[in-house]
């Protein structure tokens, strides 16, 4: 930018860009967070998020005995659903560019790639703490209506802060299943089934049995869900298996898109 | 103004776009033409960023286009009218465009009411749009952000007669305010009479550029004369090549000698003009074959 605004004040026939404002992140961050319920497919998955959160808080609350009824039960119960389906949120945000051949136009209007995938990244964020926000206010309700005695007992700011790194993995696993694959079916799929696979060759192989916890992401978020205080062992599984399964995936997946033809 | 400059694309040992150079410049509309598979749209990615070149570059209005803070309100691109989200309303994708370029959504109306696309069009998602309507979006998308400068890959595509018309008007119009036209198609009579300068590529490489008078200069005349036989050895004493051609002559001279001779010798012509215009799909068939031909024996 800095050599093209010497360049524009001499030649007749060249753009001028010094008063050029650069496209705000937030304009974007709007614009992506747009593009998650402009379409039927994504409407529905935002609703689905919402049914589906209020549904299992219903059932738990149906289900339960009374003394089990408390606001961190509730919350604990809306863990696995969207957990579900957050990342899908995240993969499709990415991948709905490719197969619908959008990214053509948002990378024409936005050359610089990173700046359209860090307002996805702040998009999906955002629709993750609105889904927590949602999870904890039917929550409350819930609490509210039919709790135990001890209902709002043991809540702390860690709690919720588990809960929401725990979401926000998914998400930005999602993002980067989907900026490795760039097609929705392939990184849905690879996302859900992968995990597993590599839960039964480790079970198989007991070679990998000591070293699970620290690779295996499905066990090393164990922790989080659960209501204890993690110890710094488990926060450096969590870690190590964060690093491998999202940050690894993150990064192969950017330097793709950053160097991939649009087409 | 567009300035290309040595752009080369190779894929592998295959090479797309083979030291391309050409200039758009204000005011004027710049055809890019060539068959299919020519390199046009290859070339046209580069010069937005979408694709990185081999070798070369290329700059709009001094500037490479990644370096450009909003693009959009100066360029209007539309490289392909049906990369849009099937399930997105013709509104929305427009919607899009203008929070993305920090334009008033009012532009998104004004540009509906511009292409000609109505409001209930508008409201219908982009999947049950017709080839015509998604190019007349992708037009209005183009034209968002008021640009100077326009890039349009065969925007004439899937647009029925009345719709070419339109939109040869729109851009003629454009480039006569001063905006800059760069415009590809295969499409030869739409390009001959909408382009003033005309680029002709051929298996990535450019065979032709210059105005469009340059390119479809013709030469000789068309004479028909009462006394044919007379005219022909007339022509041949003067030593004028002609050959006959439908009812009377094709010659290499201008209406005006044949005129003289056909007066000297006391013939009666009732036929004499220049000779049609090759056309622009002669010169590009030539080209193109020219092009072929070269590739086969290299």
């Amino acid at each position: 930018m800095s050599t093209g605004r010497s360049a524009t004040t001499t030649d007749l026939a060249g753009l001028d860009i010094a008063d050029d404002p650069r496209i705000p992140l937030s304009a974007l961050t709007r614009v992506e967070l747009r593009k998650l319920a402009d379409t039927r497919a994504g409407k529905w998955l935002l609703i689905a998020i919402g049914l589906i959160t209020a549904a299992i808080i219903t059932i738990f609350f149906l289900a339960a005995n009374q003394s089990d009824r408390t606001f961190i039960n509730f919350m604990q119960a809306t863990a696995t659903p969207q957990g579900f389906l957050l990342p899908v949120l995240g993969i499709l945000l990415v991948t709905s560019e490719w197969s619908q051949r959008t990214a053509l136009v948002t990378f024409t209007l936005m050359p610089v790639r990173g700046r359209v995938l860090l307002a996805k990244v702040l998009a999906a964020l955002i629709a993750g703490v609105a889904a927590i926000v949602l999870a904890m206010a039917i929550a409350a309700l819930a609490t509210l209506l039919g709790g135990a005695h001890d209902a709002w007992a043991h809540i702390g700011l860690d709690d919720i802060g588990k809960f929401t790194i725990l979401q926000f993995s998914g998400l930005l696993q999602g993002l980067a299943f989907g900026l490795l694959f760039l097609n929705s079916a392939a990184a849905i799929v690879t996302y859900f089934v992968l995990p597993i696979a590599f839960t039964i060759v480790s079970s198989l192989w007991s070679a990998l049995e000591k070293v699970q916890p620290w690779i295996d992401l499905g066990t090393s978020q164990q922790p989080l869900i659960n209501a204890d205080s993690m110890s710094g062992q488990e926060w450096a599984q969590l870690g190590t298996s964060t690093l491998l399964w999202v940050v690894l995936p993150f990064v192969v997946g950017l330097v793709r898109v950053l160097r991939a033809e649009v087409k | 103004m567009i300035t290309v400059e040595g752009v080369t694309k190779t894929y592998g040992s295959f090479v797309a776009v083979d030291d391309v150079s050409f200039t758009c410049r204000t005011g004027q509309v710049t055809g890019f033409l060539g068959p299919n598979g020519a390199g046009k749209s290859t070339t046209m990615r580069i010069m937005v960023g979408l694709t990185p070149a081999t070798r070369g570059r290329v700059t709009i209005g001094g500037h490479a286009y990644a370096s450009l803070p909003n693009p959009g309100r100066h360029i209007g691109v539309l490289l392909d009218a049906s990369a849009q989200h099937d399930g997105r309303t013709g509104r929305e994708v427009l919607t899009l465009g203008a929070l993305t370029m920090g334009l008033p959504l009012s532009r998104v109306d004004e540009m509906l009411e511009l292409v000609s696309l109505s409001p209930g069009e508008a409201k219908r998602r982009v999947r049950n749009y017709s080839l015509g309507m998604r190019q007349r979006l992708g037009i209005a998308h183009a034209l968002l952000g008021d640009p100077s400068i326009l890039i349009l890959d065969e925007p004439a595509n899937g647009l029925d007669p009345a719709g070419i018309h339109w939109m040869r008007g729109l851009l003629r119009e454009y480039a006569a305010r001063g905006g800059t036209v760069c415009l590809s198609s295969h499409l030869l009579h739409e390009v001959e009479r909408i382009a003033d300068v005309l680029v002709v590529i051929g298996r990535g490489r450019i065979v032709a550029q210059g105005t469009k008078d340059e390119l479809l200069q013709t030469q000789g005349a068309y004479v028909r004369a009462v006394e044919h036989e007379a005219l022909l050895d007339a022509l041949h004493r003067e030593g004028i090549a002609a050959a006959p051609a439908g009812e009377g002559l094709r010659t290499d001279a201008e209406p005006l000698r044949i005129g003289q001779v056909a007066a000297a010798s006391g013939l009666t012509l009732v036929e004499l003009r220049p000779a049609d215009s090759a056309g622009l799909e002669d010169l590009f068939l030539e080209l193109t074959a020219d092009t072929q031909r070269e590739g086969a024996v290299a």
